[in-house]
């Protein structure tokens, strides 16, 4: 870390305050749906980037959080001040379970197992009706309004998200940066003489899987709170699927990439959608593009671009 | 009593398909180290191209032999035009099935558009078999007979020919399979060709069934990846077992308790994650 580090991530934050001052509606509601997914990509890169372990269910948390948030408020008429760290906590507890799986295996196998259980619970979103309301989702959420903050109003919305966003992505970056994170990233290169050294590799890739969970579960119910309305299909692999090539397009194990990632997967998808149909069919062909032409992200190709040009100008 | 046969006979039907999906999964992940998702939607392709032919006023026989043949060549596209490019690259070529399968899914409802398109029963097995004063739709015994006469087919395959021979090598220890001279880029597309068009055979047998549909390979991929944690990787048996019996929990659950379907088809996975990680039959995942 050079001196002047905290100065790119300011000056980013103050342009993205003022944002929604300059912007119309439509910018500022775009903006904060890419808040919301660069939150999900942050935490799922803590696993593909950090950890090095490629989950595929990663919509599972996101879906779950809001479910809980928005089955408290509209089956048991409970307030925010309840649902929400009531559903922070019971995702990161199923977190807790869902690695305990998962972690039986790594590489593919773990892939394989996260990928069954998201796709499980997708089907328990669609299929228990009784709970979930099934494929007609759960309607007639509302916004919070801490401290008397009109969230319902677009510029506010963004502005809380970008606070929440921006908090996460902070301690995100204080967990990687941590010892504890040094060693994570230890037992991804090397997980053999991490655990030669003394290191305990599971409980270590464990304890990265619920932090994991726990931040994907914020995003959840920043995503629910922004959309009021929640369909079993935010559960989907297709969801999975955009998250993880945001991390992967930007670049996996980077502060910065999964950020970048989301912004153009979002922004790509509204245009996309504004044109063609097909938009599952340009996310599997990009998936291909990224995956044979660019399997760093652009993150790490920027980074080895500037570090070329400032051995050029000393 | 006449409930509990028909429901035994569609948990046998299902777990036949089941396994004709799994089993060319299993086989290209024990050989190739490739979690293939494109499976489900390659058995979906399947049944697509079986409601075709058949619409096209040919029999199911004929429907099911080019769904084999057509999806087994689009399986050897994607390994030789995509995966191949990928090799020592596990995550990049998962990811690449999982972007090639949006794209098929996606082709297939901007082709035969969001409605599903119903695969008629063949005339021959429409009146049930009556006996012992119960009936037996024909249909799922004919999927049961089929799926049995390829699981058998294909334990013949690997374990009595030289082909067979050379995936075993292969699977055990893939360098020294090459070092003894054994062409392992050719027996890769075989593999790939034949573990695809079993999916494809499978989406065909299973046409009259299910019907047709987007969404079919959401359906049916995660199943087949349940039975294959379940019976353990690179294990044909464990496949095979595993297969009917994901195909009994999965029917029961829906028959008896149609909400929790999807949770009671989660216990028997955790418990056999949690007392075997390699699966019934398995060896250690890497």
């Amino acid at each position: 870390m050079t001196q002047r580090a905290w100065l790119p991530p300011l000056v980013l934050l103050l342009c993205l305050a003022v944002f929604p001052l300059f912007a119309g509606e439509y910018f500022v509601n775009l903006g904060s749906q890419v808040l919301v997914a660069a939150v999900f990509a942050s935490s799922l890169n803590l696993l593909v980037g950090y950890a090095g372990l490629t989950s595929l269910g990663h919509a599972s948390f996101l879906g779950l959080s809001a479910y809980i948030s928005a089955w408290l408020a509209v089956r048991m008429g409970l307030g925010h001040a309840v649902t929400a760290p009531a559903a922070l906590l019971l995702t990161t507890l199923i977190g807790m379970a869902f690695g305990w799986i998962a972690l039986r295996a790594t590489g593919l196998g773990f892939l394989m197992l996260t990928l069954a259980l998201s796709q499980i619970v997708w089907g328990v979103g669609f299929r228990w009706v009784s709970l979930t309301n099934g494929d007609n989702g759960l309607s007639g959420l509302t916004r919070p309004q801490p401290f008397g903050w009109n969230l319902e109003i677009s510029n506010n919305y963004f502005w809380f998200s970008l606070i929440v966003a921006g908090l996460s992505v902070f301690l995100m970056s204080r967990f990687v940066d941590s010892p504890f994170g040094a060693s994570l990233r230890g037992t991804r290169d090397q997980p053999r003489r991490m655990s030669a050294l003394g290191f305990n590799v599971w409980a270590i890739r464990w304890v990265a899987f619920v932090v994991s969970s726990f931040f994907a579960a914020v995003a959840g119910l920043l995503y629910v709170y922004f959309h009021k309305y929640i369909h079993p299909s935010v559960m989907s692999i297709s969801v999975s699927a955009e998250a993880l090539l945001s991390v992967i397009a930007g670049g996996s194990g980077t502060i910065a990439g999964p950020l970048l990632g989301a912004l153009l997967v979002v922004v790509m998808k509204n245009y996309a959608s504004a044109y063609i149909e097909r938009w599952n069919m340009l996310l599997g062909f990009v998936f291909v593009f990224i995956v044979i032409f660019m399997p760093n992200g652009v993150v790490p190709g920027l980074r080895h671009w500037t570090r070329h040009w400032r051995k050029d100008s000393p | 009593m006449q409930i509990w046969v028909i429901q035994t006979l569609n948990s046998l039907s299902l777990g036949g398909l089941l396994f004709m999906l799994s089993s060319g999964f299993a086989l290209i992940f024990g050989l190739m180290r490739i979690a293939n998702l494109t499976h489900g939607a390659l058995f979906m392709l399947g049944a697509y191209v079986a409601a075709t032919v058949v619409r096209a006023g040919y029999g199911l026989a004929l429907a099911a032999l080019a769904a084999a043949v057509a999806i087994a060549i689009v399986g050897g596209l994607i390994e030789r035009l995509i995966l191949r490019r990928l090799t020592g690259n596990p995550q990049g070529q998962v990811l690449a099935t999982l972007g090639l399968s949006f794209v098929a899914a996606d082709f297939c409802l901007m082709v035969w558009g969001g409605d599903p398109i119903p695969i008629n029963t063949p005339a021959m097995f429409r009146t049930p078999l009556q006996l012992l004063g119960l009936s037996f739709p024909t249909y799922r015994l004919f999927v049961l007979a089929v799926s049995i006469v390829s699981a058998a087919a294909l334990y013949l395959l690997i374990e009595r020919t030289r082909l067979g021979a050379m995936i075993r090598a292969g699977v055990d220890d893939m360098q020294m399979a090459r070092a003894v001279g054994i062409p392992a880029s050719r027996l890769f597309t075989t593999v790939f060709c034949l573990g695809a068009g079993l999916a494809g055979l499978g989406g065909a047998i299973g046409g009259p069934i299910f019907n047709a549909y987007p969404g079919l390979d959401g359906e049916m991929l995660p199943l087949a990846l349940i039975v294959v944690i379940l019976g353990g990787v690179g294990s044909l048996v464990g496949t095979f077992v595993a297969s009917f019996v994901i195909g009994f929990v999965y029917t029961f659950g829906i028959a008896l308790a149609p909400d929790l379907a999807y949770v009671i088809l989660f216990l028997p996975m955790v418990v056999v994650i949690a007392f075997r990680p390699t699966g019934l039959f398995g060896r250690a995942i890497t």
